[in-house]
């Protein structure tokens, strides 16, 4: 099919930007890489987590969502750029298939996170992490997150193409996904938070896909999860209700935006 | 056969407080040069947008090559080509990775996107730079790229908004040899300039346009015409201002007006250079040396002018005063 056909050439143009800034995936790895670090020695020591291997067991599950979490601002400055540039204009008047350019680059974005992922999970290997469930489950674990930064890439679809300026993108996307990242079980347990935060924290998604990544990699422990709440008790659905929430939201609106943009 | 056919089209934004365009209509001849000439902000990027499927009119009818704009804009994308005031084109990657990714994306197949890419970086004179990033690039090689990429499959109407805003006199007149190869080719081509002298070089015919409406439209000597026939323009020294001006009165019939600043004296005459030789004559039986004579046709600028009451941009005078010294100088 010539749409599919489309998608890949635009995912494939994402992949060669790729290979001709190198400094773009570097960037892109060690800034996760500095957290695990950062995070498993700074805060390591004195979070006291009652779990055997310790904090970067729940760490490492936490920065992997974080990760995938910043694709919003990845995918939105990339797309302000492309339309800064007048490149979008380009695309939209070939005879392709209109959303082949955004289905391409939330693809390419989500290609990078496959390495970006890979990087992460060597260099947790090396400071201690130990996933302990097995390797399907572990793999699951994986794909999770990379569903879940797709469906976020899509978020950032709308707001690069929203943008009236592209190094406006880098903040807006930024004040969105720092907080969720933060108001969440990934760093520290929620039952220090004030009651209103915590009710917060248990029902956002980052902290759902936190936990449902922590019982993917085996952890009984789920860092202070409030029991009876419906999404501490079962993280995997309700993630996988996020994830398909959130495309069904943004997917279609995104797409629209695109191909009325201009008007 | 009209490749372009545009009736009655508005486009308002900012919930109609802003009227892009006003009921403009305009059309063009299969294989002829429409150039869309007016200031910033008239209206002429909307047109083009609209034209290319880029953008929806909020009424109006628009046909391209026998399609419909509004009802088949994917079919009307097969057959155009669209530059527009930007290069876009991807900055990171190589000229050669661009033309080959277009050509994919117009379905040419790996192997052909190969084939054709080399023979529009050849034929562009773009060979040598073809390995390297755009970035690297000067602003007309971009153009060039830029307009290589609309090229791909060669379009039956080819859209160039601004080709050559921004580019420095070498790289404009680079481009514009561009465009008078392609034109020979025999595409129908819509070009919108703010550049008069550019309108002039390349268009079988030009569309006035101002404020969302096409306020003139014709070839630029009928344009011309309406401004009225020659001027005869003299320059002296002060002391000879006023009785030059009496010689150039005799001999035009025809107010004469006077540029105090350039000591220009300056009448509409309707005998060309006979009228020039008139004019030299008495002056020389009145002992006056004239430092600067000149016969000028009304300018592209001149027409703007007459036809809506002010100048078609900041730039005009700077450019009416190059041009002028260029006529003197032949």
């Amino acid at each position: 099919m010539s749409a599919i056909n489309d998608v890949a050439i635009i995912t494939r143009r994402q992949l060669l930007l790729l290979s001709r800034v190198p400094e773009v995936l570097i960037f892109s790895t060690i800034q996760p890489v500095m957290f695990v670090l950062l995070f498993r020695y700074v805060f390591g020591g004195s979070i006291a987590t009652g779990q055997p291997g310790g904090y970067v067991q729940l760490l490492m599950p936490g920065i992997f969502v974080q990760t995938v979490a910043f694709t919003l601002a990845g995918t939105a400055s990339g797309l302000a750029e492309d339309m800064k540039k007048g490149l979008i204009d380009r695309f939209r008047s070939l005879p392709i298939s209109q959303s082949a350019l955004v289905v391409g680059r939330t693809l390419g974005d989500s290609l990078l996170n496959i390495v970006v992922l890979a990087v992460m999970g060597t260099a947790g290997y090396i400071v201690g992490w130990r996933p302990s469930s097995g390797f399907a489950s572990i793999g699951l674990g994986f794909i999770f997150l990379l569903f879940f930064g797709y469906a976020l890439s899509w978020v950032g679809v709308l707001v690069g193409l929203s943008a009236k300026d592209a190094r406006v993108v880098q903040n807006v996307s930024f004040i969105v996904t720092f907080p969720l990242t933060f108001l969440s079980n990934a760093f520290a347990p929620t039952t220090g938070m004030p009651r209103a935060l915590q009710y917060f924290a248990e029902w956002n998604p980052v902290s759902t896909m936190v936990a449902a990544c922590r019982q993917l990699f085996g952890l009984e422990n789920q860092f202070g999860a409030t029991a009876g709440s419906f999404p501490s008790e079962h993280p995997l659905i309700t993630s996988l209700f996020y994830m398909f929430v959130i495309m069904a939201i943004f997917i279609p609106l995104s797409v629209r935006k695109y191909r009325n943009y201009a008007d | 056969m009209k490749s372009i056919i545009a009736h009655d089209l508005v486009k308002t934004y900012d919930k109609g407080k802003v009227r892009a365009l006003d009921s403009l209509s305009l059309d063009v001849e299969e294989g002829t040069v429409l150039s869309v000439l007016g200031p910033n902000g008239a209206g002429k990027t909307t047109v083009v947008r609209i034209l290319t499927t880029l953008l929806r009119p909020d009424s109006g009818s628009a046909s391209v090559a026998g399609i419909d704009v509004i009802k088949s804009p994917e079919k009307v994308r097969e057959v155009i080509g669209l530059s527009g005031q930007y290069a876009a084109v991807d900055e990171i990657l190589t000229g050669y990775d661009n033309l080959v990714m277009f050509g994919e994306l117009y379905h040419l197949g790996k192997k052909q996107a190969v084939v054709r890419a080399h023979e529009l970086l050849e034929r562009f004179s773009l060979t040598e730079a073809s390995k390297r990033p755009i970035k690297t690039y000067s602003g007309g090689m971009r153009r060039r790229l830029d307009l290589a990429a609309s090229l791909i499959v060669k379009p039956k109407v080819l859209f160039l908004d601004e080709p050559t805003t921004g580019l420095d006199p070498r790289g404009r007149q680079e481009m514009w040899g561009v465009i008078q190869e392609l034109v020979k080719g025999g595409v129908t081509l819509l070009l919108t300039t703010q550049y008069l002298e550019e309108a002039d070089q390349l268009a079988d015919e030009i569309a006035v346009i101002d404020t969302g409406k096409v306020i003139a439209r014709g070839t630029s000597d009928t344009l011309k015409k309406q401004v009225g026939g020659e001027r005869l323009e003299v320059v002296v020294e002060q002391a000879h201002v006023a009785k030059t001006m009496e010689i150039v009165a005799a001999v035009s019939h025809n107010k004469v007006t006077l540029d105090e600043g350039l000591r220009q004296i300056s009448a509409p005459v309707s005998t060309g250079s006979v009228a020039l030789f008139e004019v030299l004559k008495a002056l020389d039986s009145a002992g006056i040396h004239a430092l600067d004579v000149g016969l000028k046709r009304p300018s592209l600028d001149d027409v703007f002018l007459s036809l809506t009451g002010h100048v078609a941009e900041e730039k005009v005078e700077e450019e009416l005063g190059k041009k002028k010294s260029k006529e003197k100088a032949k």
